[in-house]
């Protein structure tokens, strides 16, 4: 085999594992270049592709090994696993991320390994690719480090002085399933570093703010990923977990990853036939946001009444039909916060609405014209037009319509164009 | 009705806005000179790209825009959409004509309009600022060809020029057959024509061989962008929503 067709087996081997790590963000770092230096971080962060499943291609996102010491079910790279095994040297990423970001094809590097000898002789060599990068070649584009569970503290101080975010995955929404899926894991190398991080990057923060040029310290933050659907908890535990998460250790994001059935030799784990969950990661992720940016509290959307998300609709409206008395909202004088939490209406609609109305009462047409989906939000909404549909119809009538008008999407188009001229 | 007839430029737009306003014309069209149809018998004036007279439309706009309506009005003209200089005219007309800052009133159909084109135009930059791929052409020189809907070249300058300043590099619309380059010693934007003679179709513009180097990097990046992949999640649609096929040409992983 000659030099390229190594390195070409090399990247196919250790792309392919680290594919299922689904977080592929370049966002929320600010890294401006130098004239001698390459590359810049503008804090939102490109997607310079996109896969044929429709994810975003942002990072160079590989393992440096896919050798491993665990044996954690879920995993493809499980010691007990037979697959081939492979190992890029430090030099042969450093130059990988180079060339490729030189072409503007990636932001930059997202580098996770197995565990080879140890924990510890594995983060060093994550770090050195990092420090490489940044001091040899002065890269100041993305770097995302996924440390390896159970590695030193000073080696995780070295990473977040180079990297621009880290991540300490939890892997599993509780510890129950951690124990029974990764039984040489364990929560407590999970969370000790976590909150590490966590207390680090805000004092590293606050720091910055008195001194100009104190170091950085991950700047974009910390994230983690937990895998849905391969143990059973609910909807609302992946939740409750995943608030916890945002409110104990500040993370930027918690990615939640439909499990893609790899084996069928393994009772704990869902069968090789089993379709990934993939419908629910996108109503969990619907969730988050709401959490995130809709100021809802999770208890609202998820309770022990309703510890499922609705398949059919999304969270909000599924919520919206249950609490009909929060309802209509009055467009043209409700607050901004209520009108975020109207069906159909995303926050950049709110803004604009609320900008408008400023210069006179808005009607159905202007809405429209704004974007929001009225096909849902009008029956929760009043505006300056007479008509209204927020008459007091039953959940469940509402809810029957607006799923009609999903139906209708998929008509063909000629009946659409009917529906013109009716 | 009358018709400004003007060079195309951003200056000569605001030029033009100035002389509808100097000669108190309401019922003004703006056309760019090129469109002019021998079929048009209303009055046709002439604009001559005056720096002066565009400088003091410029100088008012800033006057009563924010910074982010300046440049919803330049990315609008960038659009190159079918009469989109009388709307950016209807535009400026609504903004001199209103005491009050009428930027966000979002119910006046002119100022929605421009908002969403803007935002389209927007939307194509940060695209490209995505899908440039540069080839290492020879002696550390890196080239790229793009077709964008509109013309955001002008626009994506500053991105690039802050990531790869210390590189070589030309960024060339086929479309609209000219780019620019970036001269990394002496930190300069030129711009650059590629005589259409040189060129075969506008589907490559500079035919040179690539060395082994270039096209091992590009086979690695394909084979990255295969493996990356995951197949049960397959989702075609979402794939070309997000890279429509009229990017493709010269994305070297939606090559075969
Ligand atoms: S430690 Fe990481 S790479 Fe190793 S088996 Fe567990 S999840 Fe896989």
């Amino acid at each position: 085999m000659n030099n390229h067709d190594r390195i070409h087996e090399k990247l196919s081997i250790l792309s392919s594992a680290a594919k299922y790590d689904v977080s592929c963000s370049s966002s929320g770092s600010k890294r401006s270049n130098d004239k001698n230096g390459l590359g810049n971080t503008t804090g939102m962060g490109i997607c310079h592709s996109y896969t044929e499943d429709g994810r975003c291609v942002s990072l160079l996102k590989i393992l440096l090994t896919n050798y491993c010491i665990f044996d954690c079910a879920y995993c493809v790279s499980r010691k007990s696993n037979d697959i081939k095994r492979a190992a890029f040297t430090v030099e042969e990423v450093v130059s990988l991320t180079i060339n490729f970001y030189k072409r503007n094809y990636i932001e930059g590097l997202f580098l996770s390994s197995g565990i080879f000898k140890d924990a510890d002789y594995t983060m060093e060599r994550l770090v050195l690719i990092a420090k490489k990068l940044r001091l040899e070649q002065r890269f100041n584009g993305y770097i995302h480090l996924k440390t390896i569970p159970g590695a030193s503290q000073e080696l995780m101080f070295e990473a977040g002085l180079y990297a621009d975010r880290i991540s300490v995955n939890i892997e599993l929404p509780t510890e129950i399933s951690l124990k029974s899926l990764a039984p040489d894991k364990n929560f407590k190398d999970i969370l000790k570093p976590m909150s590490y991080f966590n207390k680090s990057i805000l004092g590293y923060k606050s720091e910055k703010k008195l001194i100009k040029n104190a170091p950085k310290f991950a700047p974009a933050g910390q994230s983690t990923q937990m895998i849905i659907g391969a143990t059973p908890e609910t909807d609302k535990e992946v939740m409750l977990s995943a608030q916890k998460l945002y409110h104990q250790y500040n993370m930027k994001r918690v990615y939640y990853s439909g499990y893609i059935p790899i084996r069928d030799n393994d009772a704990r784990l869902p069968s090789i036939n089993t379709a990934p969950p993939l419908l629910r990661e996108h109503r969990l992720y619907q969730t988050d946001w709401l959490m995130r940016f809709y100021g809802f509290d999770v208890n609202e959307i998820l309770n022990n009444q309703h510890d499922t998300l609705d398949a059919d609709i999304d969270p909000k409206l599924s919520w919206a039909l249950r609490n009909l008395h929060e309802f209509p909202v009055d467009i043209n004088h409700d607050s901004y916060e209520k009108i975020l939490r109207v069906p159909g209406i995303g926050f950049r609609s709110a803004q604009q609405i609320v900008s408008a109305r400023k210069f006179g009462k808005l009607d159905w047409e202007q809405l429209k014209k704004i974007g929001i989906a009225i096909n849902r939000a009008k029956y929760f909404i009043i505006c300056r037009s007479d008509n209204s549909f927020a008459k007091d119809a039953l959940p469940s009538v509402i809810r029957h319509k607006i799923l009609a008008t999903y139906q209708s999407k998929f008509k063909s188009t000629i009946s659409n164009q009917l529906e013109l001229f009716l | 009705m009358t018709y400004f007839s003007y060079d195309g430029t951003f200056t000569g737009l605001l030029a033009a806005i100035f002389e509808v306003y100097e000669r108190k014309t309401y019922e003004a069209n703006i056309i760019n000179k090129k469109l002019l149809s021998p079929l048009i018998f209303d009055e046709i004036v002439d604009v001559v790209n005056d720096n002066e007279k565009s400088k003091r439309v410029y100088n008012g706009l800033k006057d009563k825009l924010s910074q982010q309506g300046m440049k919803k009005f330049y990315f609008t003209f960038l659009s190159e959409l079918p009469l989109v200089e009388n709307l950016l005219l209807k535009f400026a007309q609504t903004v001199f004509a209103s005491k009050t800052s009428v930027e966000q009133d979002f119910g006046n159909p002119t100022i929605l309009e421009i908002t969403k084109i803007a935002k389209r135009v927007h939307r194509e930059k940060h695209r490209f600022e995505a899908f440039v791929r540069f080839e290492n052409i020879g002696n550390q020189l890196f080239f790229a060809n793009i077709n964008p809907d509109f013309n955001v070249l002008p626009i994506l300058i500053p991105h690039f020029k802050n990531r790869y300043s210390s590189q070589d590099w030309v960024i060339y619309d086929t479309k609209r057959n000219y780019g620019v380059n970036y001269n990394s010693t002496n930190q300069e934007i030129n711009e650059v024509l590629i005589q259409p003679c040189s060129i075969k179709s506008d589907a490559i513009a500079v035919n040179i061989d690539l060395d082994p180097e270039e096209k091992l990097f590009q086979a690695l990046w394909k084979n990255y962008f295969k493996n990356t992949n995951i197949e049960s999640r397959k989702n075609t649609k979402l794939h070309i929503q997000h890279v429509p096929k009229r990017y493709w040409k010269y994305l070297p992983e939606k090559q075969i």
